[in-house]
């Protein structure tokens, strides 16, 4: 029974890998064109080419550089295997660079900025949510925390707009974006460290403020349930206080579910940057893809697409597999 | 029968004034529908054009929200570009929900291989990042329209409505009115919709509408992103303008606050209606909050 669940698993991301390579490769492809076209097109436009036999020569051997010129089956299982092996190709915009290398360049300011702010909305979260479920919670909480469930229902960028107007450009108190000041080398000290933590508290806060409503809602569809259950009756009546009922009978196992959902939360981290990181022009993966959309950078947009994908397929999967030893009913 | 459909209609009445939640909702969503249907008598909707009024300039009596910097009236884009939201996440809704009941209900009613084969391509999907996908899509689109951009975004929206509708189904399934059906001979097809059909609806609206929500929510953020449709305007392309332009630091923000206004009384006004959905079809979290 056991094996049969987690070979199940394992197959399953298998899947979605081999399913989000091939998807890679197959939607660029039916659009017309290729992307040495593209290119060639822009470079018309730009008036920077003439055409004539040269320039077919130097298209060709671009072709076969990228290995366009290999019949499709080949270019797919090479294109797969590469995937696999995590060697993504080059960019074209800057050509001799790695793909791989601009992602791990970017990885750390990504996984900096979206996870602290989701595991701060997730305690914060959690917290209002279960106060809200229990019944002698102080009343102002009842009224309070619906608004941040509102609030949950606003894109964090949009908000995150609003939030750089006021704070930064109205109020001139932080930074309008990007990680660090400009003409700062990037180096461990305190004055860097908090040069960051300054560029960080205006997207922080957007996602925070956007998403303790989430967490709050999720934490009180749970909370509801284990407040009916027998063993919290029987608390009460030994007389335990209120703080240890609440904090050590009810909140922990209405947390369980909670934690998962916290994993594939963090697991969806690197594909719910995009937008903020644009918004507040952050260096980190959704810089990096916005970027290459918009200089048509294919083998770099299919590179980090597969990567937001393989980070969410990942954390599923380890949530996948701790789930059982938290929660045995769930291998059949 | 007109009298049980009155008798319905006043219920269904009385149930909105009731329910705070719900009527908020549907207030918000109705002046954004306003906006767009009635605007165009008090507002030239030619203005939405690209340099049609002078640029940048900041509110006044004639451009009530002022003009963009590409030369258009920002009242007038709003107006334009409201509709084609509305219009935009309500096809790709439909085209999702109808996809994703379908297959839930074929799934869960008939089991077996069938459902093994939809549950396990719904659960692939649900962990593929839909902004990812969409991404690449509509960087290998060449031309984008709203249509195109609401198929596209249907076409990752049928999940979720998908895996409710089969879990109610198979719950269905097994109760004895499905048995009696079936023992009194009734078809697969007849139990299907006159049975199982009826009690997956409000579900199934419920899903709808978060369904709906979730498309526009990933249709602007592809308009924010710079990859929305070119020919009209529409309020998350006027986002990116904005962005684009620098807007914010030059300080016209009559440009960029008016559309994200009116995105959040849109997302809102959705997260309320579907919030009171969800609780008139799972009436256990009526009781708090």
């Amino acid at each position: 029974m056991k094996q049969s669940y987690f070979a199940r698993r394992l197959v399953m991301f298998f899947v979605v890998v081999i399913l989000a390579a091939t998807l890679n490769f197959i939607i660029p492809r039916l659009a017309p064109g290729d992307p040495i076209g593209a290119v060639l097109e822009e470079l018309r436009a730009r008036g920077a080419s003439t055409g004539g036999d040269a320039e077919d020569e130097i298209v060709a051997a671009y072709r076969a550089r990228f290995g366009l010129d290999q019949p499709v089956h080949v270019q797919y299982f090479r294109f797969l295997f590469n995937t696999l092996r995590f060697d993504l190709g080059h960019s074209i915009s800057y050509y001799p660079q790695k793909v791989e290398a601009a992602l791990l360049r970017s990885l750390p300011w990504t996984v900096g900025l979206l996870a602290i702010s989701t595991v701060m909305s997730f305690a914060a979260g959690s917290f209002f949510g279960a106060m809200m479920a229990w019944p002698r919670a102080p009343g102002f909480m009842q009224r309070f925390v619906p608004m941040f469930m509102v609030l949950s229902a606003v894109p964090y960028y949009l908000l995150g707009l609003i939030l750089v107007y006021i704070f930064a450009f109205v109020m001139r108190l932080l930074p309008l974006g990007g990680a660090y000041s400009s003409g700062t080398i990037p180096q461990l000290d305190l004055d860097f460290l908090l040069d960051v933590i300054r560029h960080g508290i205006l997207p922080a806060l957007s996602i925070v403020l956007t998403s303790v409503g989430f967490w709050a809602l999720g934490m009180r569809g749970v909370m509801v349930t284990v407040l009916g259950e027998d063993y919290l009756t029987l608390a009460e009546a030994k007389g335990l206080p209120d703080r240890r009922i609440f904090f050590g009978y009810a909140m922990r196992n209405a947390l369980l579910p909670q934690v998962t959902s916290l994993a594939i939360a963090l697991g969806t981290v690197a594909s719910g940057s995009v937008l903020v990181e644009v918004v507040f022009n952050y260096p980190g993966i959704g810089w990096l893809l916005y970027n290459a959309l918009r200089s048509s950078d294919y083998y770099m947009v299919q590179g980090v697409t597969f990567f937001l994908i393989l980070t969410v397929a990942v954390s599923v999967l380890i949530v996948d597999m701790i789930y059982p030893l938290l929660d045995p009913r769930i291998e059949r | 029968m007109t009298e049980t459909f009155i008798r319905r209609g006043k219920a269904l009445l009385s149930y909105i004034l009731r329910t705070p939640k719900l009527l908020l909702g549907l207030v918000m969503l109705g002046s954004l529908l306003l906006l767009g249907l009635a605007g165009p008598l008090f507002v030239d909707v030619e203005k939405a054009r690209p340099i049609s009024v002078p640029t940048r300039k900041p509110p006044s009596a004639e451009y009530p929200l002022g003009t963009d910097g590409g030369g258009r009236d920002v009242l007038a884009v709003l107006v334009v570009g409201t509709p084609q939201t509305l219009r935009m996440g309500l096809l790709a809704g439909i085209v999702g929900v109808v996809l994703g009941t379908s297959l839930g209900m074929i799934a869960g009613y008939f089991g077996g291989r069938i459902d093994m084969a939809i549950s396990t391509a719904t659960d692939t999907m649900l962990t593929i990042p839909p902004l990812a996908i969409l991404l690449v899509v509509a960087a290998s689109v060449r031309s984008m329209s709203v249509e195109n951009m609401a198929l596209i975004i249907a076409l990752l929206s049928w999940m979720f409505p998908a895996r409710t509708i089969r879990a109610q189904v198979l719950s269905l399934r097994e109760q004895p009115y499905v048995h009696m059906a079936r023992l009194a001979g009734l078809g697969d097809i007849r139990i299907i919709f006159e049975e199982i059909m009826p009690n997956i609806l409000p579900l199934a609206a419920a899903s709808f509408v978060g369904a709906t929500s979730g498309a526009v929510l990933a249709g602007i953020g592809l308009e924010v992103l710079g990859l929305g449709p070119q020919r009209t305007p529409t309020l998350g392309m006027t986002i990116y303008w904005a962005q684009l332009y620098s807007a914010l630091i030059n300080g016209l923000w009559w440009w960029w606050l008016p559309p994200i206004l009116v995105l959040i009384v849109l997302f809102v006004g959705l997260f309320l209606v579907s919030a009171a959905m969800d609780e008139f079809v799972n009436p256990r979290l009526r009781r708090t909050g």
